[in-house]
């Protein structure tokens, strides 16, 4: 892989100033063209020339795309919000906290400030092989290299894997299935809505891709409805670092209490597989239960069931049980004061 | 050739380094009899990863010829000694050769005289007869920044039941990379002999041809390694014998002219200009309320999810050289001038060093104007800024210099005021005697006039050839200092970091979190607090990454590095932090140099790295891990299965 990786090939930049004409320039481009939202995915695939992009479609001129705002109880947020706006947002932090918490766990100050809330749900994976230029599936080739015997696979899935073992790596993805959101998108043919939980796919359904955006669309605004306003909310990411760092696995939950009971619950895991995965079975197991130790147990060991680690990731297994744990118990379990 | 059989592994034990061949031997006493009246015998192995240098600066270079000379603009550690490098590298007499390089934005070990690279533009520039500046990435820094040998050891020592060391025998592998042959695994051994002195010692290496990216010292290379691998066994012992951390270390400790590596031919075996090991871990325990921490622990160690353990380390390393040049002007205008060829690393060093001129000259720092930063600016013979050897160095040559500028101005004031030299003070900018006063930038006037030696016409004959270039170009600027350090040393300079961790396990994420960090440098007299005190927290900090997350990752069927980014290799950030830091020394001046200094910058390292990891094996139990980095997976997988070790302890690069 002797290659120069310096200065990056060149490309026309479009700076379209509207949705429709940002679309009108992917459906000119298709494949030719490369959609720069925050650029804290883009830069790198540029930088390393494992992209070569014909045009590069910047939409970070399109007003229309940014900021938050109130819509019937709940929020509408523009794709090209920065993390850092949604973090700070008076509405996030009152009724979705669950977001901010997320989203304050991205990164750095400096990635929050550049990097957008779409950008973070639409990135691609971080898998080491494929993101190193492997011509492996996900690349259009016709092996995975990180799923061999001696493939190192500390960071990679323990649950749907289908010839590819990569995992999403968003923090602010599994947030928003938690809070039930739902992804507006704008094509040729006008806006669809798909709900947070279908906007992600796995390899089964395409290898090469991480989302439901086709080519020619684009993910305009992400909307939050007021259904887990104010809920019971718990976000836990656990990195090797604690700043800059993806999640080795993260956890969302958000919980609507009925009496002393669970009245409702949303369980979402991340970095487990190639999609958020939301944990149905175990939202309806804790239906009517109280949010104690017994019931945290359960849900933990429910959560795991069907996981088939890799070689070098078997403790994720543990640790999505433990995180699911967490979430149901609410608390790290446990402190020290001084 | 030498290939382990399947067998040798089985009959090793699990986790357990087969014995094998071995290249380089050193020993001293008897190591079998040591460990047979020993009453504790450990027979451990560990593995201590590579890792990347990762400076933030990537090691671009830029180069241009004019009137014959090269120009190259670079990122160095050294600024005199790339001279020499540069010149080597690229086929041109060091004569004609500037370096400039007035920031670094870190090195490590990885650019001690530059790097090869810089003789691409160096040799381009002159072929395209224009400037040539090649661009390094992230990316190539990987590559070709060079990496901190792994070290793979299996260690048998022997303890009384008070817990001095009667016997270390110990076996090591270097992952070498492909070039030149480095120390780490032997200087691991020299470590441990110095740290823990044991009675009797067999030290065996070989040193592994490994098809990588090249591999080069880094910060504390071998030492660190050498703690990483000897403290888990001594905490260990410590807690099998029931003995405390802190005096089981002390039992053990160096003191005074401690002896320390293998027996040289005559029988004897080198010894270290001082030590006050015993003091640092005293100061320690009271920083960081030893006492106070093992009282609460001992009623559990458990809050919930929340495990916490405490740990100490002694860390040990080179702390110093001799025999360079210091030259500085005393200027007609009164100001002092002084040349400096040391790098500017951000340790400060480039600075801090001459403040020994002011002091001994009596004037204030801000009188002083230091030049560094280019090879053109007519520089003295400097040691390389590596093996913590600056502060030492440079402060005896330092000192060496303003005797003579001393020496000089009470000549020249008894040759204008009348009366012996002897009878003149040198004090508040001023030579003073019995025939009146002299101004420095009267002195400087005269020595102008005088010449010869005075100005830098004349000068001394055992300073180095660069130094003379350097004084050539300088003379008759003012009254000229210059002069080798020629000062006796009884021993060899090391300096030694005693480092004390609190760390919280999270049992349920495998997520560590060290609370509180204290690090006591028994590194002579303090030149520059703060400047200590940074180099004990960016040291702890690297040996903080060493412990908890820094790594080299290559696919094990195609040979490829994967962690090649930031995010991927994972050096600390700054929240991996300790929550609380404290850093401080004994000062107590080292008997073997008139400034008393020692270098501070490579032993922090080894001393978080040992003293993290022994804090979680506190919290967590001894059997957690044989590797680092004791990364969450290796927690986790560890305390799923009753606190035992399931990762391979014998591959590297995973």
């Amino acid at each position: 892989m002797a290659v120069i990786r310096d200065i990056i090939p060149a490309f026309e930049l479009y700076q379209p100033t509207t949705v429709d004409d940002a679309l009108k320039l992917l459906d000119r481009y298709r494949a030719d063209a490369l959609v720069l939202a925050g650029g804290l995915d883009s830069m790198d695939w540029l930088k390393d020339r494992l992209k070569r992009p014909k045009v590069v479609v910047d939409l970070g001129q399109i007003a229309e795309l940014r900021g938050v705002r109130e819509l019937n109880g709940g929020i509408e947020i523009g794709a090209m919000t920065p993390l850092t706006e949604v973090v700070r947002h008076p509405i996030v932090r009152e009724k979705f906290s669950l977001l901010m918490e997320a989203a304050e766990l991205v990164a750095s100050p400096q990635i929050r400030n550049q990097g957008t809330i779409g950008g973070n749900v639409s990135q691609d994976t971080r898998c080491w092989y494929y993101r190193g230029g492997w011509n492996c599936y996900r690349a259009g080739g016709n092996i995975c290299y990180a799923d061999t015997p001696t493939a190192l696979n500390r960071e990679h899935a323990i649950f749907e894997a289908d010839r590819c073992v990569a995992v999403n790596p968003s923090d602010t993805a599994p947030a928003l299935v938690a809070l039930d959101a739902v992804m507006v998108i704008r094509g040729p043919s006008g806006e669809r809505v798909v709900n947070a939980e279908d906007y992600w796919i796995g390899p089964g359904i395409d290898i090469t891709r991480m989302n439901v955006l086709a080519p020619n669309e684009l993910l305009v605004r992400i909307r939050i409805p007021s259904t887990f306003a104010g809920a019971q909310f718990y976000f836990e990411k656990v990195r090797d670092r604690q700043v800059w760092d993806f999640p080795l696995v993260n956890v969302a939950a958000a919980i609507k209490p009925n009496g002393a009971n669970i009245g409702e619950a949303r369980l979402v895991v991340n970095a487990v597989a190639a999609k958020p995965k939301r944990l149905k079975d175990v939202e309806a197991a804790v239906v009517g239960k109280p949010r104690n130790e017994e019931t945290a147990k359960m849900a933990g060991d429910m959560a795991i069931v069907g996981a088939v680690p890799l070689r070098h990731n078997g403790y994720k297994v543990p640790l999505m049980r433990n995180l699911v744990k967490r979430a149901i118990r609410g608390s790290e379990g446990g402190t020290w004061t001084s | 050739m030498w290939k382990w059989t399947e067998d040798d592994f089985k009959n090793a034990g699990d986790g357990q380094l087969p014995l094998g061949k071995y290249t380089d031997e050193w020993a001293f006493g008897d190591v079998e009899a040591g460990l047979k009246k020993a009453d504790l015998v450990l027979d451990e192995t560990f593995m201590t990863q590579s890792t990347g240098h990762q400076p933030l600066e990537t090691r671009t270079a830029m180069a241009y010829w004019q009137n014959g000379k090269l120009y190259l603009h670079g990122s160095t550690q050294s600024t005199m000694q790339t001279v020499a490098s540069v010149a080597r590298w690229s086929g041109v007499p060091p004569a004609q050769v500037v370096i400039v390089s007035e920031y670094t934005g870190g090195g490590f070990g990885s650019k001690i005289p530059g790097a090869i690279s810089m003789a691409i533009p160096a040799l381009l520039s002159k072929k395209a007869n224009a400037p040539v500046m090649m661009r390094i990435t992230r990316e190539d820094e990987h590559f070709i920044g060079r990496a901190r040998p792994g070290v793979l050891a299996r260690v048998k020592a022997g303890f009384r039941k008070d817990g001095r060391i009667t016997a270390i025998d110990m076996y090591a592998i270097c992952d070498n990379g492909p070039y030149d042959p480095q120390g780490d695994a032997r200087t691991a051994g020299t470590t441990i002999s110095l740290a823990y002195q044991p009675e009797a010692m067999r030290w065996r290496g070989l040193t592994v041809v490994t098809n990588t990216p090249p591999k080069v010292s880094q910060r504390a290379p071998g030492g660190m390694q050498g703690v990483g691998i000897m403290e888990p066994i001594i905490s260990k012992a410590a807690k099998k014998l029931g003995l405390d951390q802190v005096e089981v270390r002390k039992i053990n400790a160096p003191a005074g002219k401690a002896p320390f590596g293998p027996l040289n031919p005559n029988g004897t075996r080198n010894y270290v200009t001082s030590a006050f090991v015993k003091e640092a871990l005293d100061k320690g325990r009271e920083a960081f309320k030893w006492e106070e921490r093992k009282a609460a622990l001992a009623s559990g160690r458990t809050r919930g999810t929340k495990a916490r353990g405490i740990g100490v380390a002694v860390s040990p390393f080179s702390g110093g050289s001799i025999g360079f040049d210091g030259l500085f002007i005393i200027k007609p205008d009164g100001r002092l001038q002084i040349q400096s060829g040391i790098g500017n690393l951000g340790t400060h060093s480039v600075f801090d060093v001459h403040r020994v001129v002011a002091e001994m000259l009596d004037v204030p720092w801000e009188q002083c104007d230091v030049v560094f930063g280019s090879t053109a600016k007519n520089v003295p013979n400097t040691c390389v800024s590596a093996g913590s050897q600056t502060a030492h160095a440079m402060t005896r040559a330092a000192h060496a210099a303003s005797t003579d500028a001393i020496k000089k101005l009470q000549e020249i004031a008894a040759k204008t005021k009348g009366g012996n030299p002897e009878a003149y003070k040198v004090a508040g900018g001023k030579v003073s005697g019995p025939g009146g006063s002299l101004t420095f930038a009267q002195a400087a006037q005269k020595a102008i006039e005088l010449g010869g030696k005075f100005d830098g016409h004349e000068m001394p004959e055992d300073i180095n050839a660069f130094t003379k270039t350097s004084v050539k170009a300088l003379a008759g600027q003012g009254l000229l200092a210059v002069a080798r350090d020629s000062y006796p040393r009884d021993g060899q300079s090391q300096s030694y970091v005693i480092g004390y961790a609190e760390v919280e396990v999270d049992t349920e994420t495998g997520v560590v979190k060290v609370i509180d960090y204290t690090a006591i440098g028994d590194v002579g007299k303090i030149l520059n607090p703060r400047g200590l005190k940074g180099q004990l927290f960016g040291g702890s900090m690297l040996g903080l990454g060493h412990a908890k997350t820094q790594r080299w990752a290559y696919d094990q069927h195609y040979g490829v590095a994967l962690a090649r980014r930031f995010y991927q290799n994972k050096p600390p950030t700054i929240l991996d932090a300790p929550l609380n830091f404290t850093g401080d020394a004994v000062d107590i001046p080292d008997p073997e140099t008139p400034v008393g200094v020692r270098g501070v910058g490579e032993p922090p390292v080894g001393a978080a790295y040992g003293a993290i990891m022994n804090a979680i094996a506190d919290a967590i139990g001894d059997e957690i891990f044989r590797k680092s980095p004791v990364s969450p997976d290796i927690i986790l997988d560890a305390l799923e299965n009753s606190g035992k070790r399931t990762h391979d302890a014998l591959t590297a690069h995973l």
